[in-house]
Protein backbone atom coordinates (compact mmCIF):
# COMPACT_ATOMS: atom_id res chain seq x y z
CA UNK A 1 0.00 0.00 0.00
CA UNK A 2 1.26 3.47 -0.85
CA UNK A 3 1.54 5.66 2.19
CA UNK A 4 0.11 9.17 2.07
CA UNK A 5 3.14 10.41 3.99
CA UNK A 6 6.39 8.64 4.59
CA UNK A 7 9.61 9.85 6.16
CA UNK A 8 12.89 8.03 6.70
CA UNK A 9 15.64 9.32 8.97
CA UNK A 10 14.69 12.92 8.36
CA UNK A 11 17.12 15.35 9.98
CA UNK A 12 17.59 19.09 9.87
CA UNK A 13 19.63 21.60 11.82
CA UNK A 14 19.79 25.38 11.91
CA UNK A 15 23.02 27.15 12.80
CA UNK A 16 24.53 23.92 14.12
CA UNK A 17 21.52 23.29 16.37
CA UNK A 18 19.88 19.95 15.65
CA UNK A 19 16.14 20.63 15.24
CA UNK A 20 15.00 17.20 14.04
CA UNK A 21 16.99 13.98 14.17
CA UNK A 22 16.22 10.71 12.36
CA UNK A 23 12.47 11.16 12.09
CA UNK A 24 10.85 8.06 10.62
CA UNK A 25 7.10 7.68 10.18
CA UNK A 26 4.49 6.30 7.81
CA UNK A 27 0.93 7.54 7.54
CA UNK A 28 -1.75 5.78 5.54
CA UNK A 29 -4.70 7.31 3.72
CA UNK A 30 -7.64 7.62 6.11
CA UNK A 31 -5.37 7.73 9.15
CA UNK A 32 -5.18 10.47 11.76
CA UNK A 33 -1.64 10.85 12.98
CA UNK A 34 -0.86 13.01 15.98
CA UNK A 35 2.51 14.52 16.72
CA UNK A 36 2.73 15.38 20.40
CA UNK A 37 5.42 17.46 21.92
CA UNK A 38 6.02 20.59 23.96
CA UNK A 39 6.60 23.98 22.33
CA UNK A 40 9.94 24.05 20.55
CA UNK A 41 10.10 20.28 20.10
CA UNK A 42 10.20 20.65 16.29
CA UNK A 43 6.57 19.94 15.38
CA UNK A 44 6.09 22.90 13.03
CA UNK A 45 9.52 22.31 11.49
CA UNK A 46 8.49 18.75 10.65
CA UNK A 47 5.33 20.04 8.91
CA UNK A 48 7.46 22.49 6.96
CA UNK A 49 9.79 19.68 5.90
CA UNK A 50 6.96 17.40 4.88
CA UNK A 51 5.27 20.13 2.87
CA UNK A 52 8.44 21.16 1.09
CA UNK A 53 8.75 24.55 2.79
CA UNK A 54 12.11 23.48 4.21
CA UNK A 55 14.71 21.05 2.93
CA UNK A 56 16.16 18.39 5.14
CA UNK A 57 19.89 17.92 5.70
CA UNK A 58 19.57 14.16 5.40
CA UNK A 59 16.99 11.40 5.02
CA UNK A 60 13.98 11.59 2.73
CA UNK A 61 10.27 12.21 2.84
CA UNK A 62 7.53 11.48 0.34
CA UNK A 63 4.05 12.90 -0.01
CA UNK A 64 1.70 10.79 -2.12
CA UNK A 65 4.79 9.09 -3.46
CA UNK A 66 6.59 12.27 -4.47
CA UNK A 67 9.84 13.46 -2.90
CA UNK A 68 8.94 16.49 -0.75
CA UNK A 69 11.83 18.40 -2.33
CA UNK A 70 10.16 18.03 -5.71
CA UNK A 71 6.55 18.84 -4.90
CA UNK A 72 4.79 20.53 -7.79
CA UNK A 73 1.34 21.84 -8.61
CA UNK A 74 -0.26 18.39 -8.72
CA UNK A 75 0.79 17.54 -5.16
CA UNK A 76 0.08 21.02 -3.81
CA UNK A 77 -3.48 20.76 -5.04
CA UNK A 78 -3.90 17.64 -2.90
CA UNK A 79 -2.60 19.16 0.32
CA UNK A 80 -4.52 21.29 2.80
CA UNK A 81 -2.67 23.16 5.51
CA UNK A 82 -3.86 24.89 8.64
CA UNK A 83 -0.90 26.49 10.35
CA UNK A 84 -0.74 27.78 13.92
CA UNK A 85 -0.72 31.31 12.52
CA UNK A 86 -4.01 31.36 10.68
CA UNK A 87 -3.01 33.42 7.64
CA UNK A 88 -6.45 34.86 6.96
CA UNK A 89 -7.23 38.16 5.25
CA UNK A 90 -8.61 40.11 8.19
CA UNK A 91 -10.40 42.83 6.21
CA UNK A 92 -12.14 40.39 3.88
CA UNK A 93 -15.27 38.48 4.84
CA UNK A 94 -15.26 34.77 5.62
CA UNK A 95 -16.86 34.14 2.22
CA UNK A 96 -14.32 36.27 0.35
CA UNK A 97 -11.43 34.50 2.06
CA UNK A 98 -12.73 31.15 0.86
CA UNK A 99 -13.71 32.51 -2.53
CA UNK A 100 -10.11 33.65 -3.09
CA UNK A 101 -8.78 30.16 -2.41
CA UNK A 102 -11.61 28.63 -4.43
CA UNK A 103 -10.32 30.65 -7.40
CA UNK A 104 -6.78 29.43 -6.78
CA UNK A 105 -7.82 25.78 -6.49
CA UNK A 106 -10.38 26.04 -9.31
CA UNK A 107 -13.17 25.03 -6.97
CA UNK A 108 -16.82 25.84 -7.86
CA UNK A 109 -18.59 28.53 -5.80
CA UNK A 110 -21.23 26.19 -4.40
CA UNK A 111 -18.47 24.36 -2.54
CA UNK A 112 -17.84 27.52 -0.48
CA UNK A 113 -21.44 27.59 0.71
CA UNK A 114 -21.33 23.88 1.54
CA UNK A 115 -18.16 24.23 3.58
CA UNK A 116 -19.40 27.33 5.40
CA UNK A 117 -22.52 25.39 6.39
CA UNK A 118 -20.44 22.37 7.44
CA UNK A 119 -18.24 24.40 9.75
CA UNK A 120 -21.10 26.50 11.11
CA UNK A 121 -19.99 29.82 9.66
CA UNK A 122 -22.70 30.30 7.05
CA UNK A 123 -24.53 32.91 9.13
CA UNK A 124 -21.27 34.85 9.54
CA UNK A 125 -20.23 34.50 5.88
CA UNK A 126 -20.34 38.24 5.20
CA UNK A 127 -18.60 39.24 8.43
CA UNK A 128 -15.05 40.55 8.18
CA UNK A 129 -12.54 38.09 9.61
CA UNK A 130 -11.29 40.75 12.03
CA UNK A 131 -14.72 40.69 13.69
CA UNK A 132 -14.87 36.91 14.13
CA UNK A 133 -14.03 35.21 17.44
CA UNK A 134 -10.86 33.12 17.77
CA UNK A 135 -12.86 29.91 17.48
CA UNK A 136 -14.60 31.12 14.33
CA UNK A 137 -11.27 32.15 12.81
CA UNK A 138 -9.86 28.69 13.55
CA UNK A 139 -12.85 27.09 11.88
CA UNK A 140 -12.47 29.38 8.88
CA UNK A 141 -8.79 28.50 8.63
CA UNK A 142 -9.79 24.84 8.72
CA UNK A 143 -12.42 25.49 6.04
CA UNK A 144 -9.73 26.96 3.82
CA UNK A 145 -7.62 23.84 4.31
CA UNK A 146 -10.64 21.70 3.36
CA UNK A 147 -11.72 23.65 0.30
CA UNK A 148 -9.70 21.63 -2.20
CA UNK A 149 -10.78 18.20 -0.91
CA UNK A 150 -7.19 17.51 0.08
CA UNK A 151 -5.90 13.97 0.30
CA UNK A 152 -3.53 15.07 3.05
CA UNK A 153 -4.34 17.62 5.74
CA UNK A 154 -1.63 19.19 7.88
CA UNK A 155 -3.09 20.80 10.96
CA UNK A 156 -0.76 22.66 13.29
CA UNK A 157 -2.38 22.95 16.73
CA UNK A 158 -5.89 23.12 15.24
CA UNK A 159 -7.67 23.47 18.58
CA UNK A 160 -5.13 25.44 20.56
CA UNK A 161 -6.79 27.95 22.89
CA UNK A 162 -10.34 27.06 21.87
CA UNK A 163 -13.35 26.40 24.07
CA UNK A 164 -14.49 22.76 24.49
CA UNK A 165 -17.58 23.19 22.29
CA UNK A 166 -15.53 24.49 19.35
CA UNK A 167 -12.94 21.76 19.91
CA UNK A 168 -15.70 19.15 19.69
CA UNK A 169 -17.01 20.68 16.48
CA UNK A 170 -13.55 20.68 14.93
CA UNK A 171 -12.98 17.07 15.97
CA UNK A 172 -16.23 16.11 14.26
CA UNK A 173 -15.10 17.81 11.04
CA UNK A 174 -11.74 16.03 11.20
CA UNK A 175 -13.42 12.67 11.78
CA UNK A 176 -15.57 13.30 8.71
CA UNK A 177 -12.47 14.01 6.64
CA UNK A 178 -10.92 10.80 7.89
CA UNK A 179 -13.99 8.83 6.81
CA UNK A 180 -13.64 10.33 3.36
CA UNK A 181 -10.14 8.85 3.15
CA UNK A 182 -7.94 11.87 3.86
CA UNK A 183 -4.75 11.38 5.82
CA UNK A 184 -4.55 13.84 8.69
CA UNK A 185 -1.28 14.94 10.23
CA UNK A 186 -1.92 17.03 13.30
CA UNK A 187 0.36 18.50 15.88
CA UNK A 188 -0.87 19.09 19.37
CA UNK A 189 0.23 19.29 22.95
CA UNK A 190 -3.21 18.27 24.10
CA UNK A 191 -3.06 14.62 25.21
CA UNK A 192 -6.85 14.25 25.35
CA UNK A 193 -7.11 15.34 21.74
CA UNK A 194 -4.46 12.85 20.73
CA UNK A 195 -6.03 10.00 22.68
CA UNK A 196 -9.54 10.59 21.41
CA UNK A 197 -8.78 11.44 17.80
CA UNK A 198 -5.57 9.82 16.60
CA UNK A 199 -4.98 6.34 15.20
CA UNK A 200 -1.27 6.66 15.80
CA UNK A 201 0.81 9.18 17.65
CA UNK A 202 4.46 10.05 18.00
CA UNK A 203 5.93 11.75 21.04
CA UNK A 204 8.48 14.31 19.92
CA UNK A 205 11.05 15.70 22.29
CA UNK A 206 13.99 17.92 21.34
CA UNK A 207 13.78 16.78 17.74
CA UNK A 208 13.62 13.04 18.46
CA UNK A 209 10.65 10.71 18.28
CA UNK A 210 10.82 9.04 21.65
CA UNK A 211 7.71 6.87 21.29
CA UNK A 212 5.44 5.86 18.42
CA UNK A 213 2.28 3.78 18.21
CA UNK A 214 -1.41 3.64 19.01
CA UNK A 215 -2.30 5.84 22.02
CA UNK A 216 -3.87 2.96 23.95
CA UNK A 217 -0.90 0.67 23.29
CA UNK A 218 1.59 3.31 24.40
CA UNK A 219 -0.34 3.87 27.63
CA UNK A 220 -0.54 0.12 28.18
CA UNK A 221 3.17 -0.29 27.56
CA UNK A 222 4.01 2.11 30.37
CA UNK A 223 1.42 0.76 32.78
CA UNK A 224 4.04 -0.25 35.35
CA UNK A 225 1.90 0.29 38.45
CA UNK A 226 -1.17 -1.65 37.34
CA UNK A 227 -3.07 -0.82 40.53
CA UNK A 228 -6.44 0.49 41.69
CA UNK A 229 -6.57 3.64 43.71
CA UNK A 230 -9.60 3.71 46.01
CA UNK A 231 -10.73 6.71 48.01
CA UNK A 232 -12.93 5.69 50.91
CA UNK A 233 -15.78 7.71 52.34
CA UNK A 234 -13.71 8.42 55.47
CA UNK A 235 -11.08 10.10 53.25
CA UNK A 236 -8.56 7.29 53.41
CA UNK A 237 -6.82 6.47 50.09
CA UNK A 238 -6.07 2.81 49.47
CA UNK A 239 -3.89 1.45 46.66
CA UNK A 240 -4.52 -2.15 45.62
CA UNK A 241 -2.78 -4.28 43.02
CA UNK A 242 -4.82 -5.07 39.90
CA UNK A 243 -4.86 -8.82 40.55
CA UNK A 244 -6.91 -11.72 41.95
CA UNK A 245 -5.37 -11.01 45.41
CA UNK A 246 -7.30 -7.73 45.68
CA UNK A 247 -10.76 -9.14 44.92
CA UNK A 248 -11.73 -9.91 48.53
CA UNK A 249 -10.58 -6.51 49.77
CA UNK A 250 -12.50 -4.64 47.06
CA UNK A 251 -15.57 -6.79 47.67
CA UNK A 252 -15.41 -5.93 51.34
CA UNK A 253 -15.29 -2.20 50.58
CA UNK A 254 -18.24 -2.60 48.20
CA UNK A 255 -20.33 -4.58 50.70
CA UNK A 256 -19.67 -2.01 53.42
CA UNK A 257 -20.48 0.80 50.93
CA UNK A 258 -17.22 2.48 51.88
CA UNK A 259 -16.04 3.46 48.39
CA UNK A 260 -16.20 7.11 47.39
CA UNK A 261 -14.16 6.77 44.16
CA UNK A 262 -12.20 4.02 42.44
CA UNK A 263 -9.66 4.49 39.65
CA UNK A 264 -7.27 2.31 37.72
CA UNK A 265 -3.78 3.79 37.44
CA UNK A 266 -2.97 3.28 33.76
CA UNK A 267 -0.80 6.16 32.55
CA UNK A 268 -1.94 8.93 30.24
CA UNK A 269 0.15 10.17 27.32
CA UNK A 270 1.12 13.07 29.56
CA UNK A 271 2.51 10.78 32.25
CA UNK A 272 4.26 8.64 29.64
CA UNK A 273 5.88 11.77 28.24
CA UNK A 274 6.93 12.87 31.72
CA UNK A 275 8.35 9.42 32.41
CA UNK A 276 10.37 9.48 29.18
CA UNK A 277 11.61 13.06 29.28
CA UNK A 278 11.25 14.30 32.82
CA UNK A 279 9.06 17.20 31.69
CA UNK A 280 5.44 17.85 30.71
CA UNK A 281 3.84 18.44 27.33
CA UNK A 282 2.68 22.00 28.12
CA UNK B 1 -2.67 33.34 -15.22
CA UNK B 2 -5.66 32.20 -13.15
CA UNK B 3 -3.73 32.73 -9.90
CA UNK B 4 -2.69 36.22 -11.02
CA UNK B 5 -6.32 37.06 -11.78
CA UNK B 6 -7.41 35.68 -8.38
CA UNK B 7 -4.84 37.82 -6.57
CA UNK B 8 -5.83 40.86 -8.64
CA UNK B 9 -9.50 40.33 -7.74
CA UNK B 10 -8.73 39.75 -4.07
CA UNK B 11 -6.69 42.94 -3.98
CA UNK B 12 -9.54 45.00 -5.43
CA UNK B 13 -11.84 43.77 -2.66
CA UNK B 14 -9.21 44.39 -0.03
CA UNK B 15 -8.36 47.92 -1.15
CA UNK B 16 -11.90 49.16 -0.61
CA UNK B 17 -11.54 48.08 3.02
CA UNK B 18 -7.95 49.24 3.42
CA UNK B 19 -8.14 52.99 3.87
CA UNK B 20 -4.38 53.57 4.06
CA UNK B 21 -3.81 52.08 0.62
CA UNK B 22 -7.01 53.56 -0.84
CA UNK B 23 -5.96 57.06 0.24
CA UNK B 24 -2.61 56.61 -1.48
CA UNK B 25 -4.37 55.92 -4.78
CA UNK B 26 -6.89 58.75 -4.69
CA UNK B 27 -5.30 61.53 -2.64
CA UNK B 28 -3.10 63.13 -5.30
CA UNK B 29 -5.52 62.76 -8.23
CA UNK B 30 -8.24 64.48 -6.18
CA UNK B 31 -5.82 67.11 -4.89
CA UNK B 32 -4.76 67.82 -8.48
CA UNK B 33 -8.35 68.15 -9.66
CA UNK B 34 -9.24 70.51 -6.83
CA UNK B 35 -6.07 72.61 -6.72
CA UNK B 36 -5.68 72.95 -10.49
CA UNK B 37 -9.21 74.28 -10.79
CA UNK B 38 -9.45 76.24 -7.55
CA UNK B 39 -6.08 77.98 -7.25
CA UNK B 40 -5.07 80.55 -9.85
CA UNK B 41 -2.16 82.84 -8.97
CA UNK B 42 -0.66 85.43 -11.30
CA UNK B 43 2.68 84.25 -12.67
CA UNK B 44 2.06 80.63 -11.69
CA UNK B 45 3.36 78.25 -14.38
CA UNK B 46 0.73 76.49 -16.45
CA UNK B 47 -0.40 73.18 -14.92
CA UNK B 48 1.77 73.87 -11.88
CA UNK B 49 -0.22 71.50 -9.64
CA UNK B 50 -0.43 68.81 -12.29
CA UNK B 51 3.36 68.77 -12.63
CA UNK B 52 3.89 68.94 -8.88
CA UNK B 53 1.43 66.25 -7.86
CA UNK B 54 2.20 63.91 -10.76
CA UNK B 55 5.80 63.43 -9.61
CA UNK B 56 4.67 63.22 -5.97
CA UNK B 57 2.11 60.59 -6.95
CA UNK B 58 4.80 58.52 -8.64
CA UNK B 59 7.10 58.80 -5.63
CA UNK B 60 4.42 57.87 -3.12
CA UNK B 61 1.45 55.78 -4.25
CA UNK B 62 3.05 52.75 -5.95
CA UNK B 63 6.01 52.68 -3.59
CA UNK B 64 4.10 52.78 -0.32
CA UNK B 65 1.19 50.60 -1.39
CA UNK B 66 3.23 47.68 -2.73
CA UNK B 67 5.62 47.79 0.23
CA UNK B 68 2.64 47.88 2.63
CA UNK B 69 0.80 45.03 0.91
CA UNK B 70 3.80 42.68 0.68
CA UNK B 71 5.00 43.36 4.23
CA UNK B 72 1.48 42.92 5.62
CA UNK B 73 1.13 39.57 3.86
CA UNK B 74 4.45 38.50 5.33
CA UNK B 75 3.56 39.68 8.81
CA UNK B 76 0.14 38.01 8.86
CA UNK B 77 1.44 34.82 7.20
CA UNK B 78 -1.06 35.02 4.36
CA UNK B 79 1.89 35.02 1.97
CA UNK B 80 3.17 31.76 3.44
CA UNK B 81 -0.26 30.18 3.01
CA UNK B 82 -0.37 31.42 -0.58
CA UNK B 83 3.01 29.90 -1.35
CA UNK B 84 1.75 26.63 0.15
CA UNK B 85 -1.30 26.83 -2.08
CA UNK B 86 0.80 26.50 -5.17
CA UNK B 87 0.95 30.22 -5.93
CA UNK B 88 4.36 30.96 -7.39
CA UNK B 89 6.24 34.05 -6.23
CA UNK B 90 6.15 35.52 -9.74
CA UNK B 91 2.37 35.00 -9.85
CA UNK B 92 1.96 36.75 -6.53
CA UNK B 93 4.15 39.68 -7.59
CA UNK B 94 2.42 39.91 -10.95
CA UNK B 95 -1.01 39.91 -9.29
CA UNK B 96 -0.15 42.56 -6.71
CA UNK B 97 2.05 44.57 -9.08
CA UNK B 98 -0.43 44.63 -11.95
CA UNK B 99 -3.22 45.65 -9.61
CA UNK B 100 -1.26 48.58 -8.16
CA UNK B 101 -0.04 49.54 -11.62
CA UNK B 102 -3.62 49.55 -12.89
CA UNK B 103 -4.89 51.55 -9.89
CA UNK B 104 -2.08 54.10 -10.25
CA UNK B 105 -2.65 54.42 -13.98
CA UNK B 106 -6.28 55.22 -13.21
CA UNK B 107 -5.08 57.89 -10.76
CA UNK B 108 -2.59 59.19 -13.32
CA UNK B 109 -5.33 59.49 -15.92
CA UNK B 110 -7.32 61.72 -13.56
CA UNK B 111 -4.24 63.89 -13.10
CA UNK B 112 -3.83 63.89 -16.87
CA UNK B 113 -7.43 65.02 -17.40
CA UNK B 114 -6.83 67.87 -14.96
CA UNK B 115 -3.98 69.05 -17.19
CA UNK B 116 -6.22 69.62 -20.25
CA UNK B 117 -3.47 68.28 -22.49
CA UNK B 118 -3.77 67.60 -26.19
CA UNK B 119 -4.29 63.98 -27.16
CA UNK B 120 -0.61 63.58 -28.08
CA UNK B 121 0.60 65.17 -24.84
CA UNK B 122 -1.87 63.06 -22.87
CA UNK B 123 -0.43 59.89 -24.38
CA UNK B 124 3.12 61.03 -23.66
CA UNK B 125 2.07 61.98 -20.12
CA UNK B 126 0.60 58.53 -19.51
CA UNK B 127 3.68 56.76 -20.90
CA UNK B 128 5.94 58.86 -18.65
CA UNK B 129 3.72 58.13 -15.66
CA UNK B 130 3.67 54.41 -16.48
CA UNK B 131 7.48 54.31 -16.51
CA UNK B 132 7.65 56.17 -13.20
CA UNK B 133 5.02 53.92 -11.59
CA UNK B 134 6.88 50.82 -12.76
CA UNK B 135 10.20 51.99 -11.29
CA UNK B 136 8.49 52.89 -8.00
CA UNK B 137 6.89 49.46 -7.94
CA UNK B 138 10.30 47.82 -8.20
CA UNK B 139 11.66 49.88 -5.33
CA UNK B 140 8.54 49.34 -3.20
CA UNK B 141 8.59 45.59 -3.88
CA UNK B 142 12.23 45.48 -2.77
CA UNK B 143 11.36 47.26 0.48
CA UNK B 144 8.31 45.08 1.09
CA UNK B 145 10.32 41.92 0.44
CA UNK B 146 13.07 43.00 2.82
CA UNK B 147 10.62 43.87 5.59
CA UNK B 148 9.26 41.27 7.96
CA UNK B 149 6.57 43.58 9.32
CA UNK B 150 4.52 46.54 8.16
CA UNK B 151 6.21 48.67 10.80
CA UNK B 152 9.60 47.89 9.34
CA UNK B 153 8.33 48.58 5.82
CA UNK B 154 6.92 51.94 6.88
CA UNK B 155 10.15 52.97 8.56
CA UNK B 156 12.02 52.20 5.33
CA UNK B 157 9.39 53.56 2.94
CA UNK B 158 8.82 56.96 4.53
CA UNK B 159 12.32 58.42 4.09
CA UNK B 160 12.64 57.00 0.56
CA UNK B 161 9.20 58.30 -0.35
CA UNK B 162 9.97 61.75 1.11
CA UNK B 163 13.16 62.00 -0.93
CA UNK B 164 11.60 60.84 -4.17
CA UNK B 165 8.42 62.88 -3.81
CA UNK B 166 9.75 66.13 -2.49
CA UNK B 167 13.02 66.43 -4.41
CA UNK B 168 11.26 67.60 -7.60
CA UNK B 169 9.44 70.31 -5.64
CA UNK B 170 12.52 71.40 -3.67
CA UNK B 171 14.62 71.54 -6.81
CA UNK B 172 12.26 74.22 -8.14
CA UNK B 173 13.55 76.53 -5.42
CA UNK B 174 17.15 75.45 -4.97
CA UNK B 175 19.64 74.92 -7.80
CA UNK B 176 22.03 72.85 -5.64
CA UNK B 177 19.25 70.42 -4.79
CA UNK B 178 18.27 70.41 -8.46
CA UNK B 179 21.79 69.30 -9.44
CA UNK B 180 21.54 66.30 -7.10
CA UNK B 181 17.88 65.60 -7.73
CA UNK B 182 18.41 65.18 -11.46
CA UNK B 183 19.89 61.76 -10.77
CA UNK B 184 16.57 60.48 -9.46
CA UNK B 185 13.87 59.16 -11.77
CA UNK B 186 11.16 61.20 -10.04
CA UNK B 187 12.99 64.44 -10.87
CA UNK B 188 13.54 63.31 -14.45
CA UNK B 189 9.86 62.51 -14.79
CA UNK B 190 8.93 65.84 -13.24
CA UNK B 191 11.16 67.63 -15.79
CA UNK B 192 9.62 65.67 -18.66
CA UNK B 193 6.09 66.55 -17.54
CA UNK B 194 7.15 70.19 -17.21
CA UNK B 195 8.04 70.21 -20.90
CA UNK B 196 5.43 67.75 -22.08
CA UNK B 197 4.19 69.94 -24.96
CA UNK B 198 7.70 70.32 -26.38
CA UNK B 199 9.44 67.25 -25.03
CA UNK B 200 13.03 66.73 -26.21
CA UNK B 201 14.56 63.59 -24.77
CA UNK B 202 18.25 63.91 -23.94
CA UNK B 203 20.31 60.68 -23.96
CA UNK B 204 21.72 61.56 -20.55
CA UNK B 205 18.25 61.89 -19.03
CA UNK B 206 17.16 58.58 -20.51
CA UNK B 207 20.30 56.96 -19.12
CA UNK B 208 19.43 58.26 -15.64
CA UNK B 209 15.95 56.75 -15.82
CA UNK B 210 17.29 53.43 -17.14
CA UNK B 211 20.01 53.44 -14.46
CA UNK B 212 17.35 54.01 -11.77
CA UNK B 213 15.28 51.17 -13.19
CA UNK B 214 18.24 48.78 -13.28
CA UNK B 215 19.37 49.80 -9.81
CA UNK B 216 15.99 49.12 -8.24
CA UNK B 217 15.53 45.91 -10.22
CA UNK B 218 18.90 44.75 -8.87
CA UNK B 219 17.85 45.83 -5.37
CA UNK B 220 14.68 43.80 -5.69
CA UNK B 221 16.62 40.74 -6.84
CA UNK B 222 18.99 41.05 -3.89
CA UNK B 223 16.05 41.49 -1.49
CA UNK B 224 14.26 38.49 -2.96
CA UNK B 225 17.35 36.29 -2.82
CA UNK B 226 17.93 37.33 0.78
CA UNK B 227 14.37 37.06 2.11
CA UNK B 228 12.32 35.27 -0.55
CA UNK B 229 8.67 34.37 -0.15
CA UNK B 230 8.71 30.59 0.14
CA UNK B 231 10.21 30.44 3.62
CA UNK B 232 8.46 33.48 5.13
Amino acid sequence: MEYAITAQNLSISFREKQILKDITLNIQPGEIFGLLGPSGAGKTTLIKLLTGQLRQDSGFARLLGTDTRKLCAREHRQIGIMMDTLGLYERLSAYDNLSFYADIYHVPRRKITDILKDIGLYEARNTAVSKLSKGMKNRLSLARALINDAKILFLDEPTSGLDPVTVKEIHAILAKQQKQGSALFLTTHNMFEAESLCDHIALLNEGHIIEYGKPSEICQKYNHLNRFQITLKNGEVVSLKNSRDSVSQINAYLEQEQIETIHSTEPTLETVFVELTGRGLN
Amino acid sequence: MRNIAAIFKKQIKDTFKNKTVLIQFIMFPILTLVMNNAVQIDGMPENFFVNLFASMYIGMAPLTSIAAIISEEKETNTLRVLMMSNVKPYEYLSGIGSYIFFACILGASIICISGNYTLHSSLVFMVIMAIGIFISLLLGAAIGTLSKTQMMATSLTVPVMMILSFLPMLSMFNTTIAKIARFTYSEQISLMIDHINSLQLEPGDICIIVANLLLFAALFIVAYKKCGYEST
